[in-house]
């Protein structure tokens, strides 16, 4: 199938971005399109003006903070694995990077459209709660002389962010302008695992667990849940006792099915296998 | 520099037969200069959009086309005059369905063609479509072929007693004292739908010519000739005002071996608009409407003495032929090889079979690379394991045990097939050997350290290919095969032209039969054209099927070249003043006892000299079309042993295959470069109906994959190292000893694969017996295994 019709503009800066997304109801905004595209194709997504984002300087930056690094929204999965961008854990950005889709998706997808797309499925949604990340989000509070047109920015957390199944807490004209990672202690451990039926497709179930003890930081997030992803802030009792997943799943509304609990069950153990049992408290 | 190593004491040639020539058409398509359907524009042109059904089935109670699409979209009351798609069959008690391009009173798939929408872009058209509104009332929908079959099931067309195709059956041998047999042992089988999925959709342009006042359709086919008769019979068009051609194709596996409903509209729209009209199917439309292949089910009773002689088998089986039987092929093919096909390689004493051919709200079944034999394969296949457990046997010694011996060929099985020669067990041993049996078993005894468990599965079949008139022609379907031709052609400055008329969509056919010219006339490759897919340019053939093109276009390429090589000796013994039983063809050259005279010489004699030429010199000339006919038509018979290691992990039901090897007796390889190929991407496929492809219905008929997100395809990742050895016994039919293999590598991996994840999880109690084998059906089978045992525990 081919795209309905739809009008296209790739903008300067992201006042203009956000002016025209303001403008148009039916606008939406394009990053790497690499779900987007197949929407399209498929007539699923029908919007009347694609706002090309993926390019605008704002959401390609990168800023160093001192607990933290920001990452603006359009950079892309690549990137992550390639070590282009810094990364405040040791190793763990580029490792699920790695992991994303095929390389052609990873050399176009990016962080923000991910997180905006919403899929419970994908990586970084359940990578990023597990990290404690923050969702940055950004929109025009007016379109007054839209150049010095006031912008307004809220951060709220990734689990916060995603409210559902492909659904998000992004409001009208608003788009996600970049993601705050915190900085994990070098002796942090990440634990993870998803069960795909092939290489590149989503996952039918999957587990990020950190671990970082300099920090206090136990926590561990289910994904691919059909709905959003399930977060346990202190996941220590899990982390003691596997057995408790059990009580976690049944609470979640994960258990229905034997065959898929059976390999939720399974993933989450092997998350947490994998991350070293000696360094994990007795 | 290729085709050098000796083998068997033997030279291998560097570019007849035998040789690993690289392919000729590897330049142009590797480059990206190949042209296929959606590389094609003409002037002028307009482009289709179908409104498709989005029901299984239900009665059309309106289409509301909008004023301003009136001359822009066309329905089946449009279509005045074109006859409906008949693929009859002359077997007794075959209903016949007819099928029209454009639905008409019914429809009965989702994804059935309804009305014909033409814009000059796809997207518009695509466009228009959504304005359009049709009316249905809907009808119970025959998901399930089981179901279906029965008596109360709605009717699917209205004037049959039920939805049954046809009922094909044997019986042979079986007595009542088998059922005292020491083994006994039945099972259910299941295999699922599929989609053939080959790389370039289906697609095509039709254009009414005015210099040739010919209906040209371009198309993307594995049978221009076969497509042309269909296309006539619909039109009421002579043949002669229609040339079909098929330029370059991206695979086909039998999903492009049919005339289609889609190719009807084009060519019937370009004739009444007078407009290039272009269909591209797109992977949606491909997945949703051409669903077509592989679902088979299987109740099966195997009788065997406590040594796993087999002592007879039995089976009841179903296939569901979806709504229409195709052209040419029918809706009996699938089921009549599944009665046939099923023993296999196997020196079956007594067997019965039963099998219906069931018609369902599914679209129409079409013969898939390997076509029934993948079911049958791994119904067998899948039994001989049960038959091994159940004699606390390896199933390795059990299929020893009954496989067909060397010193029985050539052998007619119990279904009257004649095996033509090989040693089917030398087979079995050399797989045995390669997948390294013992270190196999020894190693699951000693457990894997990740917890997963090894399993070790074997799987034997035998492909009958290159089937000739007196396997066809019972059957009374459009199209029969016999004699085969092909046109050869020395061009002025002597080169070589030969044309044939089936059509190589990846077969290699450019290559391998430019060899079989070189392998006669002693002509470079390089030197010589491959002529195909083209009905203006080429001989009547049936088309690329039934791994029948490198026996049959190959044997009449030799033949075409054998009589243009006594045409080229004739005129070279004049210009070398000798006679002509001295002179003799060698290297594009006729050699006489005192020199030699190159082809080049004789064609420029011949075309541009013909007065160094006597008067009675042959005026027929170096241009001519000859045929080729097995002595023995029944086909060739390539055989191989597939052997597998997986792991498979009993808490998530992943499968990795870790080792996978195949032991092939293709006969005399034209090019076993070629047929590596050939085995690979065959293999490929039936990894993928192993363990990925499978087109789910819900109780509506609604299919639930649509896109590759749900359909899954087997990739680069899933794709384990193959080692292939060859057995080259050659076949005593074929010109050249070689037989059709290019099915084979299709046929084997469910089967395969199959048993050794059952070997794996054997101790848990598991036994999976629908494919393909996914991740949820492992852990639902150890799950039903575990209750099970629970409930016996509990019992005891």
């Amino acid at each position: 199938m081919k795209p309905a019709r739809f009008d296209y503009l790739r903008p300067a800066d992201l006042p203009t971005a956000l002016t025209a997304l303001k403008e148009d109801t039916g606008a939406k905004p394009l990053s790497g399109g690499q779900s987007l595209g197949p929407m399209l194709n498929l007539r699923l997504a029908r919007p009347s003006l694609l706002v090309h984002v993926g390019a605008l300087p704002e959401l390609r930056a990168v800023e160093e903070r001192p607990d933290a690094i920001l990452y603006g929204a359009a950079i892309t999965h690549a990137e992550f694995e390639d070590g282009a961008v810094p990364d405040p854990t040791p190793g763990f950005l580029a490792r699920i990077a790695r992991g994303i889709a095929y390389r052609a998706v990873r050399n176009r997808g990016t962080i923000g459209g991910s997180l905006a797309h919403a899929d419970p499925a994908a990586d970084w949604p359940t990578t990023l709660a597990a990290l404690g990340a923050q969702v940055s989000l950004v929109t025009l509070t007016s379109l007054t002389g839209h150049l010095t047109a006031p912008t307004l920015r809220r951060e709220m957390p990734v689990e916060d962010f995603i409210t559902g199944a492909f659904e998000t807490a992004l409001g009208e004209g608003e788009i996600v302008e970049g993601v705050v990672i915190p900085r994990c202690h070098g002796t942090a451990r990440f634990g993870y695992r998803k069960s795909c039926r092939k290489v590149g497709e989503f996952a039918e179930a999957m587990c990020a667990v950190l671990y970082d003890p300099a920090r206090g930081v136990f926590r561990l997030a289910i994904g691919a849940t059909e709905a959003r992803q399930v977060v346990i802030q202190d996941a220590r009792f899990i982390l003691q006792d596997v057995d408790k997943i059990d009580e976690v799943l049944r609470e979640a509304g994960l258990a229905a099915d034997p065959a898929s609990f059976r390999l939720r069950r399974a993933v989450i153990r092997e998350a947490i296998a994998a991350l070293e049992p000696e360094s994990l408290p007795a | 520099m290729v085709g050098q190593q000796a083998v068997d004491g033997r030279e291998k040639p560097a570019r007849g037969v035998g040789a690993s020539l690289p392919r000729k058409e590897d330049a142009r398509l590797m480059e990206g200069r190949g042209r296929f359907i959606g590389d094609m524009r003409f002037p002028g042109q307009l482009e289709v959009a179908f409104v498709r059904s989005t029901l299984a089935h239900a009665r059309i109670t309106a289409i509301h086309i909008p004023a301003h699409l009136k001359g822009r979209a066309f329905t089946h009351d449009d279509m005045m005059g074109v006859k409906d798609i008949l693929a009859k069959t002359g077997l007794p008690g075959f209903r016949v369905s007819a099928q029209p391009s454009l639905a008409s009173g019914k429809v009965r798939f989702v994804g059935e063609p309804v009305v014909m929408v033409l814009a000059p872009t796809r997207a518009e058209a695509e466009d228009l479509a959504e304005e359009i509104r049709v009316g249905y009332e809907e009808l119970p929908a025959n998901y399930d072929m089981l179901r279906a079959a029965t008596p109360e099931a709605a009717r699917i067309h209205e004037d049959w007693p039920d939805n049954v195709f046809l009922i094909s059956q044997t019986e042979k041998n079986l007595s009542e004292a088998l059922a005292d047999a020491p083994i006994k042992v039945t099972r259910e089988v299941r295999t699922s739908r599929q989609c053939m999925a080959p790389l370039e959709g289906k697609g095509c342009i039709a254009v009414s010519e005015r210099h040739t006042e010919q209906l040209h359709l371009w198309t993307s086919t594995q049978m221009p000739h076969i497509v042309r008769s269909g296309l006539a019979e619909c039109l009421g068009l002579d043949e002669r005002k229609i040339r079909v051609v098929a330029p370059d194709v991206g695979g086909g596996f039998g999903w492009k071996g049919l005339l289609q409903p889609e190719e009807v509209c084009c060519a019937w729209a370009a004739l009444k608009l007078d407009r290039p009209i272009k269909w591209l199917e797109d992977r949606r439309e491909h997945l949703i409407a051409a669903a077509n292949c592989r679902e088979h089910h299987y109740i099966m009773t195997a009788y065997a003495d406590a040594d796993g002689h087999l002592l007879g088998f039995e089976a009841s089986a179903h296939v569901d032929a979806g709504a229409y039987s195709v052209y040419p092929f029918s809706a009996c093919l699938e089921g009549a090889q599944v009665v046939s096909n099923l023993p296999g390689p196997y020196n079956l004493p007594a067997y019965r079979a039963r099998v219906l051919s069931v018609c369902s709200n599914k679209p129409p079944i079409v013969p898939y690379r390997g076509v029934a034999r993948t079911g049958v394969c791994t119904a067998m296949e899948l039994m001989i394991d049960a038959v091994a457990r159940a004699a606390g046997l390896e199933p390795y010694e059990v299929r020893l045990r009954n496989l067909v011996r060397p010193d029985q060929m050539p052998f007619r099985s119990i279904t009257g097939k004649d095996f033509d020669m090989g040693d089917y067990p030398e087979s079995l041993r050399r797989a045995h050997e390669m997948i390294g049996h013992a270190a196999v078993r020894a190693r699951q005894q000693q457990g894997e350290a990740d917890g997963r468990r090894i399993g070790l599965g074997y799987a034997v079949y035998c492909e009958q290919g290159a089937h000739g008139t007196s396997v066809y022609h019972g059957w009374g379907i459009p199209m029969v095969p016999g004699f085969e031709q092909c046109g050869a052609r020395l061009t002025p400055d002597g080169t070589l032209e030969v044309r044939v008329g089936n059509q190589s969509h990846g077969q290699s056919m450019e290559t391998t039969l430019a060899q079989i010219a070189c392998e006669v006339l002693g002509i470079d490759p390089e030197l010589v054209n491959v002529v195909h897919g083209d009905t203006a340019m080429t001989p009547y053939s049936t088309g690329t099927w039934g791994s029948r093109s490198g026996v049959m276009a190959g044997g009449a390429v030799a033949s075409a070249c054998d009589k243009l090589g006594e045409r080229i000796k004739r005129i070279g013994a004049h210009l070398l003043q000798a006679p002509l039983d001295a002179v003799r063809i060698e290297d594009a050259k006729v050699v006489g006892p005192s020199g030699s005279v190159t082809f080049r010489e004789i064609a420029h004699t011949f075309y541009r000299a013909p007065q160094n030429l006597p008067v009675d010199a042959d005026p027929d000339g170096l241009d001519l079309v000859a045929g080729y006919r097995p002595v023995v038509d029944t086909g060739t018979f390539s055989y191989a042993t597939h052997a597998c290691v997986i792991a498979v992990e009993p808490e998530t039901g992943e499968v990795e295959i870790l080792d996978y090897v195949i032991v092939e007796d293709g006969g005399v390889l034209l090019n076993p470069m070629v047929v590596d190929g050939q085995i690979y991407g065959g293999t490929a496929q039936g990894i993928g109906t192993a363990l990925y492809e499978e087109m789910v219905y819900d109780e509506n008929g609604q299919p639930l994959a649509s896109t590759f997100a749900d359909y899954l395809l087997p990739g680069a990742n899933e794709m384990p190292p193959v080692r292939i050895q060859h057995m080259e016994t050659p076949s005593p039919n074929t010109r050249f000893g070689q037989k059709g293999i290019g099915e084979g590598g299709a046929i084997a991996p469910p089967a395969a694969i199959g048993n050794a994840i059952n070997d794996a999880l054997a101790d848990l109690g598991v036994e999976l017996t629908v494919s393909p084998m996914t991740p949820r059906r492992v852990r639902e089978a150890v799950l039903a295994a575990r209750a099970r045992q629970l409930a016996e525990g509990g019992a005891a």
